[in-house]
């Protein structure tokens, strides 16, 4: 993040969202004309129907919506995840992101101070990661049908030529490294939820992985075989996703997966998997063997001190994935027939 | 957390698996009771490290999956009939004969997942102009909590607020499995955090009683352990006792407080069990004089019985009767998405345990399919 980012809200004759912001009107150029300059690109600039910009050849795109209660929590808010949710997901690809639309929907009532944080936020972490903003949207909906704020992101990134990321692509052998501590993004969540709040330090685990992804391409190519960010579902299902569709089977060590002490307690008194909890800085890298050892070292050196080889590609059970516990003891690491709900006892 | 990583050290779990094979002359079949002690059974991967003699049954012990359809419907009802109807969270997705509870809010009820009875309380004291209904499930563990939530409502002179009382007692559950002529288990491990609460001289009379050994026992890894070596021991030396191997949380007396409160808010009744059946004495519902905290009583909602699903052999399974594969519909039209019986609906149940299993194919796992099997 860049410290010397000033973002002080603009004046505005109204402090909360009317339904005519979302007109098409005077009240709605008066509402956006300030993210002219906060998400400053020619292209926004034109005010055109939709953005004009030059890519380098191959190009992955990929769309996201992001419904976050509450809208701010520890280490992070709802602009934040968005640009880090879109930029990982074409990141993902084995794509270096360059540019946003973004969606608004808000709900009428909400208060232009808040908004006007969360763009903040969006500008700053476009910047960091180097997105420029080029189109967008805003529609207000009536007070009671939204959650405040819904934001839409779609994002357009250039393809590194290397990049040849499948699950398809896994092969018996192949190693699973993890970039740091599961479940920090979705327990930040919950210590701030009405009617769960709990004392904690735990503060969301949200980060771009861009760089680190395109650090790995540049350096081993083809031989990243594939790449997933762990968001809803957590770690394990992006395991058992990637065995279903690779078709391949995985094994991974409990005692590898790195948990902070703090998720862990919490999740032992909420009755709560780590491995299931969301996560938004974290991806697993499915990587040929032979590179697994630099490729980790690589992972530690760009900003994840904490990265872990936390299993390998089996020959058998394929499509399943199955854990060793801490102790020793094997288990299966299933998709989650619904969300994960707390136990009672 | 760092206290429980103490019962989790893999060198002390292979100590302890060495000495449970040691006394080993011949093979047992040990019923786990409670739902948390099969979920960390599974969670650990003990079923794939325990030897082969031993055989370990999953009791019916997940409160969540032996709540009859009749209290799920009924919760439905109340939900849409208005009320803020209030519970934890993995009884949302339990089917009642039309639909569940999390169905129930996505057709515009207003349900809530709460993880505390009392915050129900705040919700009827923040709604004076709405009914709430706080959805009470549990063993002996949980309906200590549930009890002070109706005190403080009483106390507070909330009208809005009451208990739909659908609270499971493990003892009577025991006796009926004993009672039962098909019963073929050689020694429990009792539910550790229920003794807690209750104690243990239930079990020393049940023990005595069925002639059965009775070990009542912890949650963490090396407490699970621990029970089946005291278990095994006591069924090696042929000695029909019940011991506490949880004396670092259970008294024999138990919490003497929640024993109180329990008494003064609740009374036994005979309750309906998902699969099993009524068992006499196995249900706490709200005693008389707090009969305006009491939802079906306050709703009158209609006490007849709801149809189980057909071919669905819950008892059987939960008895361990029968393996999960031997039910007609078992990974068909039962499945976690859409599970027809009780144990298919939470990951404590044998049957959701059995469905992860399957196909996952190597020695370790045939094993783990096969323990908790008959």
């Amino acid at each position: 993040m860049n410290p010397a980012f000033s973002c002080p809200l603009p004046k505005l004759d109204f402090s909360e969202i009317q339904l005519g912001h979302g007109s098409g009107g005077m009240l709605m150029q008066k509402l956006l004309e300030p993210l002219f300059g906060l998400f400053s690109h020619p292209a926004l600039a034109e005010q055109h129907d939709g953005a004009i910009v030059s890519t380098a050849g191959r190009i992955a795109i990929t769309t996201d919506s992001f419904v976050v209660s509450p809208l701010f929590f520890p280490g992070g808010d709802i602009g934040t995840l968005a640009v880090h949710g879109t930029v990982n997901d074409l990141a993902m690809c084995g794509a270096r992101p360059r540019y946003l639309a973004l969606g608004l929907i808000l709900e009428e009532g909400l208060p232009i101070a808040e908004l006007w944080k969360v763009l903040c936020s969006i500008g700053q972490a476009a910047n960091d990661c180097s997105v420029a903003i080029v189109t967008g949207d805003t529609k207000v909906v009536e007070r009671g049908k939204g959650d405040r704020i819904f934001l839409h992101t779609t994002g357009v990134g250039d393809l590194h030529p290397e990049a040849a990321i499948s699950a398809r692509r896994m092969e018996v052998g192949d190693r699973i490294l993890l970039n740091g501590p599961v479940g920090d993004h979705g327990v930040a969540i919950l210590s701030v939820r009405e009617g769960l709040s709990f004392e904690s330090a735990i503060e969301s685990d949200t980060a771009p992985l861009h760089r680190t992804v395109l650090r790995l391409l540049d350096r081993f190519g083809s031989r990243i075989h594939f790449l997933r960010d762990a968001t809803r579902g957590g770690v394990a299902t992006v395991l058992a996703e990637a065995a279903q569709q690779g078709g391949k089977g995985i094994e991974v060590e409990e005692a590898r997966i790195p948990v902070g002490e703090e998720v862990g307690s919490a999740c032992e008194l909420l009755g709560l998997d780590p491995l299931y909890v969301a996560c938004e800085g974290r991806f697993v890298a499915v990587v040929a063997p032979e590179i697994a050892e630099e490729a980790l070292l690589e992972i530690q050196q760009s900003g994840w001190p904490q990265a872990a080889a936390i299993g390998r590609v089996a020959a058998e059970h394929p499509g399943k994935t199955l854990l060793r516990s801490a102790i020793g003891g094997r288990r299966p690491l299933p998709l989650l027939p619904g969300e994960q709900l707390p136990r009672i006892c | 957390m760092k206290l429980l990583s103490e019962y989790r050290d893999p060198e002390l779990v292979r100590r302890l698996l060495g000495k449970i094979e040691e006394p080993l002359t011949r093979s047992w079949r040990i019923m786990e009771v409670c739902g948390g002690q099969t979920h960390n059974l599974v969670k650990y991967g003990i079923l794939s490290l325990l030897p082969q003699a031993i055989t370990l049954v999953h009791g019916p012990g997940c409160p969540v999956c032996v709540t009859p359809r009749r209290l799920i419907d009924q919760a439905v009802e109340l939900a849409e009939r208005g009320v803020v109807l209030c519970s934890y969270g993995d009884m949302l997705r339990v089917p009642g004969s039309r639909k569940s509870l999390r169905e129930a809010k996505a057709g515009g009820a207003d349900v809530r997942m709460l993880y505390s009875p009392l915050e129900a309380v705040r919700i009827a004291r923040e709604n004076p102009g709405r009914e709430v209904v706080f959805f009470a499930v549990g063993f002996e563990t949980t309906a200590p909590a549930n009890g002070l939530a109706v005190a403080h409502a009483a106390r507070e002179g909330l009208r809005n607020f009451s208990l739909l009382s659908a609270h499971v007692l493990v003892p009577p559950a025991m006796e009926a499995l004993l009672t039962d002529p098909d019963c073929r288990i050689d020694g429990f491990l009792a539910a550790g955090h229920v003794c807690t609460v209750m104690g243990c001289e239930e079990y020393e009379a049940l023990a005595a009683r069925h002639r059965v050994p009775i070990v009542v026992t912890g949650f963490e890894p090396l407490d699970l352990l621990q029970g089946i070596l005291e278990l095994v021991i006591l069924l090696e030396e042929g000695r029909a006792e019940a011991k506490n191997a949880y004396g670092r949380v259970v008294r024999r007396e138990g919490n003497p407080e929640a024993r109180a409160l329990l008494t003064r808010i609740f009374a036994r009744v005979d309750r309906e069990w998902r699969g099993i059946g009524t068992i006499p004495g196995s249900g706490l519902d709200l005693r008389s004089e707090w009969k305006a905290f009491d939802a079906r009583v306050k709703f009158a909602l209609d006490p007849e019985r709801s149809e189980e699903a057909g071919e669905c052999q819950a008892g059987k399974i939960l008895k361990g009767i029968l393996k999960p594969p031997q039910c007609p519909l078992f990974g068909k039209e039962c499945t976690p998405i859409a599970p027809k019986g009780a144990p298919m609906v939470s990951s404590e149940g044998a049957c959701a345990a059995y469905f992860h299993f399957a196909g996952v194919a190597s020695g370790a796992e045939t094993k783990e399919s096969a323990a908790s099997a008959p």
